[in-house]
Formats: C-alpha cells, structure tokens, sequence
C-alpha cells in the first residue's frame, strides 16, 4: 500500500542547453549543498550549460557528488572536464572535487545578478534552513547584508512543515493559500513549532486549510519583513531560493514592500552554485588556481 | 559592504555591523574584545579581494546576545571596547 505521505517533497529538476557545446570551451562549476538542497552549475565559458536540483541526502560529500554527476548526465563530461569548482551553502567544505569555498551570501549576490539582470539591489535569499537579505551593487558584488539561521520563521524548511501537517503537497500550498476570500489574521506565533500548535488549533475550530494556509503564508511574509527593514529595500527587488518559488508569500511580501518583485524564467533554486560557478569563472581568468 | 553579523530571534535583534570599507584590518578590536567575539582575516563574503577585514568569528555569530552581555550592563553602560577601540569607526551594535 503506497499512500502518498511525503508531502513536503518538491520537484527536483536538472537541465542542459540544448544551443550550446562544451567540446574546447573552459568549464567551471558551481556545488551549493544547502540544508535541504543541493544544485550543480556547469558553466561553459561564463555561459549556462546545464544544472541539477535535488535534494540534499544525510552525507555532503555525497550530495554534492550526485548533484554534480546529475548535471554531467549525458552530456558527456566528466569530473576530469571540470577546470575550476567552487562550493558554497552549508556544505560548502564538504565538496570533494572543488578548489574553493564561498560563502553563499557572495554567491547568492553573484547569481541573482546574472539571473535577473545588473539593475538588481536587494537580494532575499529564502532558503531551506535561514533567510538572507543582501544588497549588492551592478555588478553582483555585496554592499550590505544580513542573515538569520537561528530561527526556522520564514524558511523552506517552515513550509515543509506546514505542508506535512495539512497534508497538501509544497508545489501547491502557494496557490491555495490565496484562494481566500478575505485575507486571515496572520499565525501570530513566530516560532515554528508554536505556529504548527495554533494552525492545529484553528483547524480544529474548523477553518479550511487554504485559510490556515493563507494566515501562515502571510505571517511569513511579514516576518521576513522585519528582517528587510534592518537593511532597507532598494529597487530593483529579486527573490532567489525555494520560496521564491511560493505565490502565496512573495505575493503577500510584494504587498507588504510595497515594490514589485522581479520575474524569471530561471530555476531561483540554483542561485547560489550559479554564482559560485561565476565566481569559479572569475578566478580561472585571474588566473588564481 | 556593511557586514550584519548575528540574529533575529523572538527576544529582539542581535547585531554587530562592520563597515568593511571603513576597517583597515589593524586588529585593535581583536584585542580590545575580553571574550574573543571579533576576528581579521580575508573578507569571506568578497572572494575576489585581498585586503582583510574584520568579522564575527563564526563559533560567536549564534550566541552575541550572551557573550556580549558581560560588556552591556543595563546601568551607566560604558563605551564598548570593541568600538572604542575601533579607530577607523567601523563597528557598530544593534542592541
């Protein structure tokens, strides 16, 4: 009996650039193994060749080993192709085939500026397990930043919580979330835990759960409010990581900024190895091995 | 860059900002602090510079509620030595 149960699990994904070659050009890449999920970036002279998203397993070494070889698959490449490799996320040291480690707030910076453009000035990183506010200038280099990884309030790894507990699966808790009628008073608990407590107990009052659902989304966007306005928000505005992904928050968070978000076609999720495969890129031309 | 090191948790905001344009790496605040919460070395989060900075040693990011404490008494609270060691003016706290 296969039921299905693990409703915090996202889509993984990986894709390869169907216009370009590899054969003769510098290849760097990028490992980001975060708290909950790691990506490969394989980069072709500075041009996006292909990446891996998945999901980030008890060992580092081995995830950053898997998402590499994912992104390598049928394509042709080896490790051996592999110029320069940076890593970065949690599991930034614990890469065994790169010659560096960044941090992921550098990186972050980098990646957001390649993905959504030089105009970009605020970068909000939502990952698995903290959340980053980051200003950078033109061209992705940081001017100002902040991070919270103390608390789990306005993280992925919050959602997956509240999606196991409704039992609606993470790619679709967004959607529901704003098919309400009237906007809830947001969760007023903070903490996680506290707030998976109150939600148990207003169902049990018998809201529906896009209502629960939309009282906690909201709650996170005003959380990661607070967080913004220790630094400020400048336009241009981009939001990278696996909330990004979260209609129900960034839509909530745009009303609250009072300041569009910016849109893209990229997976936000590869952010981070994007921009330390740059920076893997930028060295190799520095000529700094 | 305006490095926050630090936290956000349910009892408030704990925050040591570092201007790394403004700090030289000299060191001073390395020695002024009692309770070895600052460091210097290569700016972590600008891998393409080679000048050193000042940071919060990564053990004390999660925990300068506490170990700053000893420095904040909540009466006639002195100048920080941190900062009043910090000639160039680049260190700067959040609570």
């Amino acid at each position: 009996m296969e039921q299905e149960t693990e409703f915090w699990r996202w889509t993984e994904s990986r894709w390869t650039n169907p216009n370009l070659n590899w054969k003769g050009k510098v290849i760097t890449s990028g490992v980001d193994v975060g708290s909950v999920s790691s990506q490969a970036v394989i980069l072709a002279d500075g041009e996006l060749y292909s990446y891996s998203n998945m999901r980030t397993g008890s060992d580092s070494p081995d995830s950053a080993m898997k998402a590499i070889n994912w992104a390598m698959e049928e394509t042709g490449l080896t490790l051996d192709d592999l110029t320069y490799t940076v890593g970065t996320g949690y599991g930034r040291v614990n890469v065994p085939f790169s010659q560096r480690a960044i941090t992921e707030i550098a990186c972050h910076a980098r990646g957001a500026n390649f993905i959504y453009g030089p105009t970009v000035r605020t970068v909000l990183d939502m990952g698995g397990q903290d959340c980053k506010a980051i200003h950078c200038d033109e061209r992705g280099k940081v001017t100002n930043f902040l991070m919270n990884d103390k608390c789990a309030a306005g993280t992925g790894r919050g959602m997956e919580v509240f999606a196991d507990l409704l039992g609606i699966s993470i790619n679709d808790v967004g959607d529901l979330s704003l098919q309400v009628e009237k906007e809830p008073q947001p969760v007023s608990s903070t903490c996680v835990v506290y707030a998976k407590s109150e939600a148990t107990g207003l169902l049990r009052e018998g809201w529906p759960k896009n209502k629960v659902l939309a009282a906690y989304c909201s709650a996170m966007a005003h959380r990661i409010m607070t967080l913004l306005e220790r630094i400020g928000v400048e336009k241009d505005f981009a939001i990278t990581g696996g909330i990004a992904k979260n209609k129900g928050v960034v839509i909530r968070l745009e009303k609250e900024v009072g300041m569009p978000i910016m849109k893209t076609d990229y997976d936000t999720q590869i952010a981070g190895a994007l921009g330390a495969a740059l920076f893997a890129k930028a060295l190799v031309d520095k000529g700094r091995k | 860059m305006i490095a926050n090191y630090g936290y956000k948790d349910g009892s408030g905001d704990y925050f040591i900002a570092i201007d790394t344009d403004k700090c030289n790496g000299c060191k001073d605040c390395v020695v002024a602090c009692p309770y070895h919460v600052l460091g210097v070395g290569p700016d972590e989060n600008d891998p393409l510079s080679d000048e050193e900075v000042a940071f919060v040693t990564e053990l004390e990011r999660k925990k300068i509620k506490y170990t700053c404490a000893p420095c904040k008494p909540m009466k006639d609270r002195p100048p920080l030595p941190c900062m009043a060691a910090c000639k160039q003016d680049a260190i700067s706290h959040s609570w």
